[in-house]
């Protein structure tokens, strides 16, 4: 039997969440620097090293760029790190996300999302972490503080999983959940934490016993195998994930599946999203149950690898599923990510639901239960009418209207 | 006197951690400089190399010339991937999940494009915040992995491909950016100059920078056949003839201590360098006082430094 893990309630927001789990995961190396809205993970995280919680080094970079190039050099000679961007700060990495991928480093980064520039917005969208999407990093979006802290410590057993040893993201609303207080838990004692997480010693890194070369230039001969591998790491992380999710669930009593529903087992209209609107979704769920709406809604917990087999099982029955997407893809027919992704999917299937796409929250556009409702009742009268719009919806733009 | 670490050659470690049959072009210089700094540095040793020739050259997937832990990440961030290195050391040291008894050394290397250029902020990010890795900057003036192109460490007058010599243009406009005095003004333990062609005297800077508290920048003059257009055999040759003119000087500043360690008591004329080498070849004799000039001023500036005439009066 295992101790019992004593919980402290503590009032967080995500931000100070990560920076907790952090320190439970006695990350080695902290590499990172401020953009709003994650500056205050690396405040916090400064801290609890300043004062002797965390004993870990922080590399105090002049840019992102090498933020995330630092953490590379460390998580290569064997350390546990981590990082933290938003917005410019992750494009800036860009060239660097999928190096960190292709060499294997297990790096764990959490996101504030935000908005990307130009006009310059600090405030909240997924386009930043929409733009990472092929960097072959385990992305994951999450919905509460609590729920950050939890999966940061997830993302440690999940990158640093032999079978996966790919980095991990962790993602969750700007200012929406960077910024707002929460009471979360947080363990009393590290100890358990970090039983559940040990430092695995059994990756290769740059050990002058063991001498190896890393990053070497590979000629087309070579090249597709070795980028097949993350092809292949990315299906075992499938895997580990949902273990992992179990492994979390036994013990320490929460669970986070990969994809949740709230409401969806006799609705007719599903709507999905991600990230803190989940709860609004929620909210406009019940609201609209109580006028005899058919309506239920789903979350998508991780985004890459994408779990197609719980998408499907959750969305098969409905006649009608509406993507919510915070993110555009300029010039694309289906312009919203996830709906994109959700309708390649379909095209296997025989009984499939209508989808709607729907953008919503650019730039942090207020999003209210009623435009939920809204669009729920829009879709209803669409389908009634069977004239489901073929291309993307931009809900809540001054002067788009649709009827 | 510099610190003499190594009185001769036969000093040196017999050890080779830079393997033979690397794909370095014949007479490449980098090739020299790397196997040195090698054996200097022995086993206990990590490197982090940018993005170039020497990063190519030596690692076709699946061999390898590196017979120490070798990382390369990027074109400009070699820095700052160091940086993570060594912090991960240290980390892994004080925690004891490795040995930490042991003293690694951490060495960056950089191009002149890797370091003049793109990785510019990375370095001075690095010496600031104070790692104690060494930077070793190979200098052969121009992006050679990418065919010759224009750097910030390009001589003015230079051929590259993208400054050709024309009807309007005689090579590079601007002359080299002086990488290592700004180096010097971020006030680390330890900055040198060095030329593979007084080997005695790189391999002493060498070991000197790995031996300092703190970040140390060595920055050595690489001679490419390739891409300056002489033949291979010539490479130590001009690599000397660089220092006789003047055109190279070496010098070290050693916690706030500056020297030229090789002094040069009768200077060639700049001409004897610029006329072995194809990429000078549109130069008039006019276009050559220009660069002898240049250099005048530049040993004077040296010389008013060492407060004594370390490098002499033309004398050829
Ligand atoms: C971000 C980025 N920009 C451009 C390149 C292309 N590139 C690769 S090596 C190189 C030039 C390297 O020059 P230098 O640092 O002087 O090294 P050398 O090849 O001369 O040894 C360039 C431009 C790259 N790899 N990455
Ligand atoms: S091009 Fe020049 S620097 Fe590059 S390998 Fe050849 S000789 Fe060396
Ligand atoms: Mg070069």
């Amino acid at each position: 039997m295992m101790p019992e893990v004593r919980w402290r309630r503590l009032p967080l927001n995500a931000n100070y969440a990560v920076a907790h789990a952090v320190k439970d995961s006695d990350v080695d190396v902290v590499a990172a620097y401020p953009i709003t809205p994650q500056t205050t993970v690396v405040e916090k995280i400064s801290e609890f090293i300043a004062n002797g919680e965390l004993d870990a080094e922080m590399i105090h970079v002049e840019s992102e760029h090498s933020a995330l190039s630092a953490c590379v050099g460390a998580s290569a000679a064997g350390a546990r790190v981590f990082t933290a961007t938003a917005a410019q700060g992750l494009e800036l990495m860009h060239e660097i996300l999928h190096i960190a991928s292709g060499l294997r480093l297990p790096i764990v980064m959490t996101i504030a999302t935000r908005a990307l520039s130009a006009p310059i917005s600090i405030w909240c969208d997924y386009s930043d972490v929409m733009n990472a999407r092929d960097a072959s990093w385990v992305t994951m979006f999450v919905s509460s503080a609590q729920e950050a802290y939890d999966s940061v410590i997830q993302a440690f057993k999940i990158a640093e999983h032999p079978d996966v040893l790919l980095p991990v993201m962790v993602a969750y609303d700007g200012f929406i959940m960077s910024h707002t207080y929460e009471p979360v838990l947080v363990a009393e004692d590290p100890a358990p934490i970090r039983e559940f997480i040990p430092k695995r010693r059994d990756r290769i890194v740059l050990d002058p016993e063991k001498p190896v070369t890393m990053g070497p230039i590979a000629m087309p001969e070579w090249y597709y195998e070795i980028k097949y591998q993350q092809v292949e790491a990315m299906k075992n992380a499938y895997r580990v994930v949902k273990e992992t999710i179990d492994e979390f669930a036994k013990r320490f009593g929460r669970r986070y599946p990969v994809v949740e529903t709230y409401r969806l087992e006799d609705a007719e209209i599903g709507i999905l999203t991600y990230g803190a609107i989940y709860g609004t979704l929620r909210e406009a769920i019940d609201i609209m149950r109580s006028k005899g709406m058919k309506v239920g809604a789903i979350k998508l917990r991780l985004w890459r690898p994408f779990p197609y087999e719980e998408v499907l099982q959750a969305i098969k029955h409905l006649k009608l599923l509406i993507v919510a997407d915070r993110a555009i893809s300029y010039g694309a027919r289906i312009a919203g990510p996830v709906a994109l992704e959700i309708m390649s999917l379909l095209l296997y299937e025989s009984e499939r639901p209508e989808v709607m796409s729907v953008v919503i929250g650019i730039g942090q556009r207020t999003v209210t239960e009623e435009d939920f409702e809204q669009i729920a009742k829009l879709g209803a009268k669409w389908l009634e009418e069977k004239r489901i719009p073929r291309e993307t919806i931009y809900w809540g733009v001054r002067g788009v209207t649709y009827a | 006197m510099p610190e003499r670490y190594y009185k001769s050659l036969r000093d040196l470690p017999k050890e080779e951690y830079l393997a033979s049959g690397h794909r370095l072009c014949a007479g490449c210089a980098a090739g020299t400089i790397i196997r040195h700094l090698l054996k200097v540095a022995g086993p206990n040793t990590i490197v982090v190399t940018a993005t170039g020739c020497l990063e190519v050259a030596t690692t076709p997937y699946p061999l390898t010339a590196w017979r120490v832990p070798w990382i390369h990440v990027a074109f400009e961030n070699a820095a700052s991937v160091a940086s993570g290195v060594e912090a991960a050391i240290k980390a892994l040291q004080r925690k004891g999940l490795i040995d930490p008894s042991k003293r690694i050394n951490i060495i960056a290397i950089g191009g002149d494009g890797g370091t003049y250029d793109i990785g510019f902020q990375a370095l001075s990010g690095m010496l600031e915040r104070g790692h104690k890795v060494m930077y070793l900057l190979y200098d052969n003036e121009a992006y050679m992995n990418t065919g010759i192109q224009r750097s910030g460490g390009t001589p003015q007058f230079a051929w590259t491909t993208t400054t050709p010599a024309g009807r309007v243009w005689k090579g590079k406009h601007q002359p080299k950016k002086p990488i290592s005095d700004i180096v010097a003004a971020h006030r680390i333990p330890y900055v040198a100059t060095a030329n593979p062609a007084y080997v005695l005297d790189m391999v002493n800077k060498f070991r000197r920078a790995l031996e300092v508290e703190g970040p140390s920048f060595v920055h050595v003059i690489q001679p490419c056949p390739t891409g300056w257009r002489f033949d291979p055999s010539k490479s130590i040759e001009i690599a000397k003839l660089a220092t006789e003119t003047g055109m190279w000087i070496n010098w070290e500043l050693d916690h706030g201590e500056f020297r030229v360690t090789v002094p040069v008591p009768k200077r060639k004329h700049v001409k004897h360098y610029i006329r072995a080498q194809g990429r000078f070849r549109h130069l008039t004799d006019e276009d050559i006082e220009k660069i002898q000039e240049y250099i005048n001023k530049e040993v004077e500036r040296i010389n008013k430094l060492v407060g004594k005439e370390v490098i002499g009066p033309l004398a050829e």
